[in-house]
């Protein structure tokens, strides 16, 4: 078989590696958590309230650093303002920085018109530099007349409103920037973005759910379980969404047959298939889809629930950066040739290797943390209703 | 008997002369200095019509052609690229393919460091009754619409008026996805300077009236380039003649503007 295997020469080296992974699997998690929020602030999904706030504040810290991982992939970083200052209209690629730096605006908008009352109470608690940062947030007004609240309110729902489809472009996006490469038969599929986009619900909504509950059960803070339940409910269904798009992706390539069918079939039954069949669809899909239909349509006792929705969440969490390997490492280790397959061996410390990865998904929470000591993540009981 | 002794002395002085004036002339042509300008002009024009004329960037046409029939799999070409553009170790702007084909129709491909060593011994890692065997040399295709530029987010990589598709290595952010998106995988990002490179089919020669500098070393003229403006061109003769030229991946939608002459079908 290896007589068999050839590779065009330039296909050894696999050019978009694990920065390339985090990439998707970081806006991934900021779009989640926005579907959250809008659930909230858009549809009025009322369980959700004692999280609406931290998940806007979680899609920002995420957001925050979401770019960190293409400029580390980058051959030439001190460059990437080429990309807003000269961008070529041809390129899906040339919208990344326009895409990301609207939605930043707009997270960061939303989050001081949510947090707008509350920054106003600890504007007049603090002093010093806090109270310095308080009046620059809140724009140095202080109004709170029902009035005010009433317009805040409009605003915030407009601006979440606009955010749904930014958030989706943002994630679809990315999905189309594989979507769109022709050459790699393993990405060259419409279903891309739709797979993208599902796959960022359920990472983030995931993320949203393990971060609650772990920071809830260390803090030994009351928990919502009604928010809990609401949340695992959604994720399910967004996990069938993403599950099923993923799956029809590979069995029609495989019902067509096309001349690309056994390239794509080689490579997920060879060298993905540990990563693909075992983890991605066995241990991290049909798992968790048992798991959620227990939890879903059966009464699971509290003390269990609380338990197995944090596990679930952790491993719908593998199953995407699974799917986030599978798709960009997995569809470089396809030569162009249609003849053989490339490998690719993680480095610890190159630029792109896994200590990076690590240093730099440590990065966001780092990020939430600090913004934490700004905007409280949790509504007291006395809080306005925003 | 006398006579003919002093005329083949004659003859001899006189030839005497002739080497000994003719070995001062070349020496003094060795001694005095020659102006640097003149020494270059000696290349002799290799594509006829462009030296001494203005570059008319709209009105050039060029097409490279490669006969697979008359490739030996040398890796001249390979080699003489290699040194035309300091290309490091493991990355290839051009490279040669060698296609080995048995009774049941199983192709073995390979191409050991780009063919850049030429292929000068069998393959011994398969043991099976050779019905054909035949080299591809391949490069940039060239393509008149191009995936590369399409893609590139910054403009970095463009196609000139005259039909040639460069990178502009100080405006490259490094980004890859040209390398994604081209078809024949003829990118790479090259590790020195980490922005994307590709063969060019040699622009600075051909702008000067050269030909690229692995048609030139090709020693069975495998590898053809020319002006499709001239009719006496190579060229031009062969794509108006009825011999069948293909492109590879004609699916892909992208046009090649580089032909193959003798084709086989297992070729990607």
């Amino acid at each position: 078989m290896d007589a068999l295997n050839y590779v065009f020469p330039n296909d050894i080296h696999v050019h978009w590696s694990m920065m390339i992974v985090l990439y998707p699997y970081l806006t991934g998690l900021v779009d989640g958590s926005f579907i959250v929020a809008a659930l909230y602030y858009v549809f009025g999904v009322k369980s959700l309230k004692p999280i609406s706030r931290f998940s806007l504040v979680f899609a920002l810290a995420f957001l925050s650093c979401a770019m960190l991982p293409l400029l580390l992939h980058l051959g030439r970083p001190e460059r990437n303002t080429n990309m807003l200052i000269t961008p070529s209209p041809s390129s899906a690629m040339s919208g990344a920085g326009y895409i990301f730096t609207v939605s930043i605006v707009l997270i960061l908008l939303i989050v001081l018109f949510v947090y707008r009352p509350t920054l106003v109470k600890l504007r007049l608690k603090t002093k010093g530099i806090m109270q310095v940062v308080y009046r620059l947030l809140t724009m140095d007004s202080t109004d709170l007349s029902p009035r005010s609240l009433e317009l805040d309110r409009k605003i915030i729902k407009v601006l979440v409103a606009i955010g749904i489809p930014v958030a989706s472009v943002l994630h679809g996006y990315v999905g189309f920037l594989f979507g769109g490469v022709k050459a790699n038969p393993s990405w060259s599929t419409p279903l891309m973005p739709v797979i993208f986009l599902f796959s960022a619900c359920v990472s983030g909504i995931s993320a949203l759910i393990l971060t609650y509950i772990l920071i809830k059960t260390i803090t030994r803070r009351p928990l919502d379980l009604d928010c809990v339940r609401t949340c695992v409910n959604i994720l399910a269904g967004f996990f069938i969404l993403a599950f099923c798009f993923e799956m029809l992706e590979v069995f029609s390539h495989s019902y067509l047959r096309t001349w690309y069918h056994k390239s794509v079939a080689g490579l997920l039954n060879g060298q993905l298939y540990h990563s693909f069949w075992i983890w991605q669809v066995g241990i991290c899909s049909i798992i968790p889809l048992l798991l959620l239909g227990w939890l879903c349509l059966t009464r699971v006792k509290d003390s269990l629930f609380k338990p197995f929705a944090a596990l679930v969440s952790f491993i719908l969490l593998l199953q995407v950066i699974f799917m986030r390997w599978n798709v960009v490492i997995g569809g470089q280790l396809m030569s162009k040739s249609t003849r053989g397959y490339t490998e690719f061996h993680p480095e610890w410390f190159d630029k792109e290797g896994i200590l990076a990865v690590i240093f730099l998904m440590s990065l966001p929470f780092i990020a939430l943390f600090i913004l934490s000591r700004i905007f409280p993540l949790w509504l007291d009981s006395d809080e306005a209703s925003v | 008997m006398g006579k003919p002794d002093a005329k083949i002395d004659r003859e001899r002085r006189a030839f005497i002369k002739n080497v000994i004036n003719g070995t001062i002339a070349g020496s003094l042509l060795l001694v005095l200095p020659m102006p640097i300008g003149a020494a270059s002009q000696e290349a002799p024009e290799q594509i006829p019509g462009i030296r001494g004329k203005k570059w008319d960037m709209f009105n050039q046409r060029f097409a490279f052609i490669v006969d697979i029939t008359r490739c030996i799999g040398c890796g001249s070409c390979c080699v003489a690229d290699k040194r035309e553009y300091h290309v490091p170790d493991g990355y290839y702007r051009t490279w040669v393919e060698r296609y080995i084909k048995d009774f049941s129709d199983e192709v073995y491909v390979d191409s050991p460091n780009g063919g850049l060593d030429g292929y000068q011994s069998p393959r011994t890692d398969i043991n099976v009754e050779v019905r054909d065997t035949f080299f591809v040399p391949k490069l940039c295709n060239m393509c008149k619409e191009p995936p590369c530029v399409q893609v590139c987010p910054v403009g970095a990589t463009f196609k000139t008026p005259d039909g040639f598709t460069l990178v502009d290595r100080k405006r490259c952010v490094g980004c890859a996805y040209c390398i994604q998106a081209c078809p024949y995988s003829a990118r790479y990002l090259d590790p020195t300077t980490r922005t994307a490179e590709k063969c060019t089919w040699c622009y600075h020669r051909v702008r000067k009236g050269l030909l690229p500098v692995c048609v030139n070393v090709c020693p069975t003229g495998a590898r053809k380039f020319g002006d499709l403006n001239d009719r006496n061109s190579e060229v031009y003769k062969l794509l108006h003649e009825h011999e069948v030229l293909t492109v590879l991946k004609k699916d892909m939608g992208t046009y090649p503007a580089l032909y193959y002459k003798g084709l086989r079908r297992e070729v990607v």
